[in-house]
């Protein structure tokens, strides 16, 4: 049956028995804790596929004594090595560094001193024995590399198959764990939520004990009545939920920005709203708007089962 | 439409959980049967049960043994959802008004029909005239704080009729009332009883009984010492003119 109710029609005086102060900032105090669980979550899974999709699809080879003889003596042990990579299926590309370009990476640690200074610049030649590196990447993580090794190893004994494979398998069962910590921390806050919401009903079924006999003693079913209830705090829960969503939105998008390089994004330059708001990732852009849905849901859920639970006492 | 037959009835102890241990009987051995349209008094001493016999029949407790069915329905076995539908046809005057503080004396009156989930239009078509018709439609606004003992009552026996019941039960209605209201509401109680509505008045007020003659309910010691006969139907009032 369509109700005809007046809008502000409150019979069970829950204005005043649900107040509009306590409640919603308690559930505003939930969703800021769930928007920044639900933020760990969906940032630590961005920066696992990530990692997994960099570094897990690379890998590094060091041959020493690169320009010496392979074990097949017909060519040089890099080039031995280099052969065998580009033959192998799910190796994308095989790039031996350059002298140049390890003398780039090696700088930072070792400082110039590695360096003979050649008489000219640009004849800069590396002054002690530093193993050839070559930088693979391969079409896609997860490849079983310990044949290629094996190969690698009976052409150029002594060289070094770096799978970073083990390391993104050890960051990946570190994102999972982190994920699960911040899926419990959500079920967590939504549990406390319930809880908050269960016993503010509570408390407002005893004060408006008197009007709820009435209510029901003038017809007023276990439906209408834990409806009004539902309503109100439905109501309530909504509004906090959203206003916690809000107060966490400056915070996510500082920490997304921060994020960013780690997930191959470069920070930009001009700090323009756009390029903020831009910066959160899409998937938290639809979580937040669950956040007010999500506490809605439970405090319709809660006011009704506690309501419809206490009616059971009238006859 | 009504009938007791040797109805018990027990208050438990601790506020109507299950398990509490049962209080002592409070009326016992109740049986009597009223046709659609009669009109009753429900006279006795204070103590004696009459609240707690108005109790069943608006449907506040249900019997503890014994047999009730009000208005077609076995309501000592039919399911708890088979009883609010039974309470909209039931309308009550209480002795103490029993209004609702944070509502106004119109929203008081409106709220069996809204409850109903009758039509906006016409809750507000009832409810005005029938405040018109109690004298209150100067303080349709007001709250029943705002109101005198008399006024709230009207308010209150506004809302017992406002859904046109088919049983209209009333305990002390005349309390808080001068002789002219008291006399004014005793019209509108016959003319409910006039128009087929079953009527149980509970009073103390012998002058008011004695005016207006009619089969009486009488109860001491929970237990039913006269009326328990067969019940009438309508047409209760001897003389047509009430006995006034």
């Amino acid at each position: 049956m369509i109700s005809l109710r007046p809008a502000g029609f409150d019979d069970l005086g829950l204005r005043r028995a649900l107040s509009d102060r306590m409640l919603p900032l308690l559930v505003a105090a939930m969703a800021f804790l769930a928007a920044l669980a639900m933020a760990g979550w969906i940032g630590t899974a961005a920066l696992s596929r990530h990692w997994q999709q960099g570094a897990g699809a690379s890998l590094t080879v060091q041959v020493p004594q690169a320009s010496e003889l392979s074990a097949h003596r017909d060519q040089t042990r890099l080039a031995a090595v280099l052969a065998l990579l580009t033959g192998t299926p799910g190796v994308a590309s095989a790039h031996a560094l350059s002298d140049q370009e390890l003398t780039d990476l090696l700088k930072p640690w070792l400082g110039q001193g590695i360096l003979y200074d050649g008489t000219e610049r640009g004849t800069e030649r590396l002054a002690m024995p530093i193993p050839a590196v070559i930088a693979v990447r391969l079409t896609g993580p997860g490849a079983d590399l310990e044949p290629l090794a094996r190969r690698i190893a009976d052409a150029a004994p002594g060289t070094l198959v770096e799978d970073h494979g083990v390391w993104i398998r050890r960051l990946a069962v570190l994102a999972r764990s982190l994920q699960a910590c911040a899926g419990l921390a959500l079920l967590l806050v939504a549990g406390v939520a319930a809880a908050v919401i269960a016993v503010a009903t509570r408390a407002g079924l005893l004060t408006r004990r008197e009007a709820i006999e009435i209510v029901h003693g003038l017809g007023g079913t276990d439906a209408y009545i834990a409806g009004r209830f539902a309503a109100r705090a439905t109501w309530l829960a909504a509004i906090g939920a959203a206003g916690g969503a809000l107060v966490a939105l400056p915070i996510l998008l500082t920490l997304a920005r921060m994020a960013a390089p780690f997930a191959g994004e470069p920070g930009s330059a001009t700090d323009t709203l756009q390029d903020a708001l831009g910066s959160l990732p899409a998937a938290l852009w639809l979580a937040l708007p669950c956040l007010p849905a999500g506490a809605a849901a439970i405090g319709f859920a809660t006011a009704q089962g506690a309501v419809r639970r206490w009616l059971r006492r009238l006859p | 439409m009504l009938r007791f037959e040797a109805v018990g009835l027990r208050y438990e102890r601790s506020g109507g959980r299950a398990g509490a241990p049962a209080g002592p009987e409070i009326l016992h051995d109740i049986s009597f049967r009223l046709e659609a349209g009669a009109f009753r008094w429900l006279l006795g001493p204070s103590g004696a049960g009459k609240t707690s016999l108005l109790r069943l029949l608006y449907l506040a407790v249900r019997p503890t043994r014994g047999r009730l069915t009000l208005l077609g329905t076995d309501v000592t076995t039919a399911p708890r959802r088979a009883l609010p539908p039974l309470r909209r046809r039931i309308g009550v005057v209480f002795q103490d008004f029993r209004l609702l503080p944070h509502l106004s004396a119109f929203d008081n009156v409106a709220l069996p029909l809204r409850i109903a989930g009758r039509p906006e239009g016409q809750v507000r078509a009832d409810v005005g005239e029938l405040l018109r018709w109690v004298g209150l439609s100067r303080h349709l606004e007001a709250r029943p704080a705002e109101l005198s003992g008399g006024e709230q009552q009207r308010v209150a026996i506004a809302r017992a009729v406002i859904a046109r019941p088919a049983l209209l039960l009333a305990d002390e209605p005349t309390g808080n009332l001068d002789d002219g209201q008291a006399e004014r509401l005793m019209q509108l109680f016959k003319e409910m009883n006039r128009i087929g509505t079953t009527v149980i008045v509970a009073t103390h007020n012998e002058r008011l009984v004695g005016r207006h003659l009619a089969p009486a309910l009488h109860i001491a010691n929970g237990r039913l010492t006269g009326g328990g006969g067969p019940g009438g139907g309508a047409g209760e009032w001897p003389g047509g003119e009430d006995g006034e």
